[in-house]
């Protein structure tokens, strides 16, 4: 009775007024709902977002040869890509080598060729060097034969007029180990270049075999730290943490002492008679594993132990006392009930795996190489950082697919517990 | 007022060096050729008025190119590996070098004297073993692919630098003729041929202290090493010993990143690392060759034997062919990984 005359009593004026300064307050809450979240959407936005979309856009930006050799890919308009260039194309190529603002625009030309086509380098510096080259273009072409016969050969012209366009897929292509031939169709590399489809298989491969073995040595261990009392089971846990806590470099170093040949793991198997030679334990598939399994275990186990704090263990109990036999009680009941410990240990750990790069580095032989130590050497030593890009690209693209194919197998949301 | 004194005494305390005394940024390797460096170079000219200091990389030239890039450079001198030194120049990451500023280039090994580099010393990729666990010696680069004649591992680089040359040579090509060889597609493939009949028994190594590890734990019967650790080894006492006809030198190079805040003094101070007597001291810290011919003079027979500038050392020892691999090195480590998991 008394809201509905309140009601009846506010209207007009009042009412609208009324409603706006509810709407005034209701924006202001959201505004402030919102500021609050500002500097995390700014933090992401700037350590995260933007880097993503440089580092796409770096993967098919392509602007050394468009940039320096603008003349040359002109000229080259039209040409047959497997018939000598013409006389025009050799003094446009000079002409623009000629009017290169710095001689570092060379050197960037330089790598960027001779990553489509080994030794481009020294051509197009050769040249470079040999400047000013004067004449008809005639007796440039002549000029230029004269200084090296390779720039006969159409494959380093075909790479100019390839990469007349600001924009490239063939790092992108590359990273998946295929190419355009010269007439501008895809095609697989040879056999002896395809390397990171390998690559690729092998770090999912890695990742998947260390998620196995981090949830076959996480779940006993969690399960009976779950068990155990909360005093108890807190100082165990400290134990678990702090190798976590420590250093990867010095986790690394600590498996090259124990795993070595005369280390203390080979030692011990052959004092107890098991093994008469050492085993091969470092520097192989087996040291890498071993030491990630390790570095990853806590990440395995923290999810899975806050899960498996909250299942009720009269669950289990209760299934024993309706004629459930201990074991089949156990898979039965409790372990459906970890499942989303399971699946955000089973997420992180092999997440976190797929981007290692130290510890195959320096545990791990050649053929143990994961794909960021290539992104790595892409970057810092061979200085190709489209290629890098690509890389990059590749390994967020693959983690972004199996991530969404385990979200619709696991019909799972990402669970902390 | 007291107090107001002892600020001011302290605060021109702190001030003055900062006024009086220039300091550079000085990058090197790290390891025991870090020290070298430190007594040899670093802590004398600290004593003509510039602070030295020193730092570490791993030769990732990603870095100077981003310093270069957003024109933030904090490094003055930098320590390059050969290779980087022709590309970093080419794409104008380092100043160009006044030579006039440095010494007379006659005293100096013809290949320390480039565009934007000045060598600093000589080193070389050899084959060591350690003489204390394998007893028969190896006395080719055959030996090192033969595991029959001499059982155990063998430690190699990971990559592709190095090994492709050691390949061919054990596979019968003369050291003078590997880089022609090769060049060509043929010598490419006869290269990587070689190198997987002996893939089931290499252990790689990926950084310079490692090998030497291997070597003293016996973990491998041979190891490519880089001679100036096995030197190291020895100080402390290992019986390591090195093969060296075949042997891989090359130089690594001081440059000065484009737009290093104190371009004059890091120029003199490479001009002092450059001197013979400097050079000298170096040596005799570890066993890498001098880049200045009259540092030679003061150097005794004990130390020159072990230097891969040594007449003996240096006489069936090939030099790096920096060009070579400044064209061909993307193709060939890219197809290294390829070859790796085959």
């Amino acid at each position: 009775m008394n809201s509905s005359t309140s009601h009846a009593a506010l209207q007009g004026e009042d009412a609208r007024a009324l409603r706006r300064a509810l709407s005034r307050a209701n924006a202001r809450q959201k505004w402030r709902a919102f500021a609050l979240t500002v500097p995390l959407l700014v933090f992401l936005l700037l350590t995260l977002l933007i880097p993503i979309a440089a580092l796409l856009q770096r993967a098919i930006e392509n602007p050394e040869v468009v940039g320096a050799l603008p003349r040359t890919v002109k000229s080259l308009e039209g040409w047959k890509p497997d018939a000598p260039p013409s006389a025009a194309s050799y003094a446009a190529l000079v002409q623009d080598l000629g009017q290169l603002p710095d001689s570092s625009d060379a050197g960037a030309l330089a790598r960027r060729l001779n990553s489509e086509v080994p030794g481009a380098r020294s051509l197009v510096m050769g040249a470079f060097r040999a400047l000013p080259v004067t004449g008809s273009p005639e007796e440039i072409k002549g000029r230029l034969l004269q200084l090296d016969p390779r720039w006969a050969e159409p494959p380093f012209w075909q790479a100019i007029a390839k990469n007349g366009s600001r924009w490239t897929p063939d790092y992108l292509l590359a990273s998946v180990d295929l190419r355009r031939d010269s007439q501008g169709d895809i095609e697989r590399m040879p056999p002896d270049l395809r390397a990171f489809g390998p690559i690729l298989l092998r770090t999912f491969q890695i990742s998947f075999v260390v998620t196995l073995f981090c949830l076959a040595l996480g779940y006993p261990l969690a399960w009976w730290l779950a068990s155990l009392p909360a005093r108890k089971a807190n100082l165990l846990m400290i134990l678990v943490l702090v190798p976590f806590w420590t250093s990867i470099l010095v986790r690394v170093a600590a498996w090259i002492v124990l795993l070595q040949s005369e280390g203390l793991v080979n030692r011990g198997l052959m004092g107890i008679g098991l093994i008469d030679s050492p085993l091969p334990l470092l520097f192989n598939r087996a040291g890498v594993v071993i030491a990630m399994v390790h570095i990853l275990l806590p990440f395995m186990i923290l999810p899975l132990y806050s899960v498996m704090k909250n299942v009720p263990p009269s669950y289990q109990r209760a299934a024993v006392s309706l004629g459930s036999a201990p074991l089949a009680a156990f898979f039965r009941v409790y372990v459906p009930q970890t499942y989303p410990g399971i699946s955000a240990g089973a997420l992180l750990v092999f997440i976190l795996s797929i981007g290692y790069y130290v510890t195959p580095a320096l545990l791990g032989g050649a053929d143990d190489q994961m794909l960021s130590y290539y992104i790595a050497r892409y970057t810092n030593v061979q200085i190709n950082w489209g290629m890098a890009c690509a890389l990059g690209a590749l390994l967020l693209t693959a983690t972004m697919l199996l991530y969404s194919v385990y979200r619709r197998i696991g019909k799972a949301e990402l669970s902390m517990g | 007022m007291k107090k107001h004194i002892i600020t001011l005494a302290m605060a021109s305390c702190l001030a003055a060096p900062a006024f009086a005394q220039q300091q550079i940024t000085v990058i090197n390797f790290g390891g025991a050729n870090a020290n070298a460096q430190k007594k040899a170079y670093y802590e004398p000219y600290e004593k003509t008025g510039t602070k030295v200091i020193a730092g570490e990389y791993n030769g990732e030239q990603a870095k100077i190119k981003a310093m270069v890039e957003t024109k933030k450079v904090t490094w003055d001198v930098v320590e390059v590996e050969a290779p980087d030194v022709q590309r970093g120049c080419d794409e104008g990451l380092f100043e160009k070098i006044d030579f006039s500023k440095i010494g007379a280039k006659a005293d100096f090994l013809p290949a320390a004297v480039t565009e934007c580099g000045v060598g600093v010393f000589v080193w070389s990729t050899v084959m060591a073993w350690n003489a204390d666990k394998v007893k028969t010696a190896p006395t080719s680069w055959a030996d090192f692919w033969d595991v029959k004649k001499i059982p155990g591992k063998r430690g190699m680089r990971k990559g592709a630098r190095y090994n492709l040359e050691f390949a061919l040579m054990a596979d019968g090509v003369k050291p003078a003729d590997v880089y022609k060889v090769l060049a060509t597609k043929d010598g490419a493939d006869r290269a990587f041929k070689k190198l997987a009949e002996l893939k089931p028994n290499i252990q790689w190594w990926e950084a310079g202290a490692q090998p030497a590890q291997f070597l003293v734990a016996g973990d491998v019967a041979l190891s490519t090493v880089y001679n100036g650790r096995i030197d190291a080894a020895n100080r402390e006492g290992r019986n390591l010993k090195i093969y060296w006809p075949g042997g891989i030198y090359d130089l690594d190079y001081w440059v000065i990143p484009k737009g290093a805040p104190n371009k004059d003094a890091s120029m003199k101070f490479i001009a002092f690392a450059s001197q013979p007597a400097t050079q000298a001291v170096y040596a005799q810290n570890i066993a890498y060759g001098p880049v200045n011919t009259k540092a030679l003079a003061k150097l005794d027979k004990k130390v020159l034997d072990d230097l891969p500038t040594s007449p003996a050392n240096a006489k069936e020892a090939i030099q790096m062919n920096v060009g070579f691999w400044a064209d061909q090195g993307e193709a060939l480590e890219k197809r290294f990984a390829a070859w790796a998991t085959q």
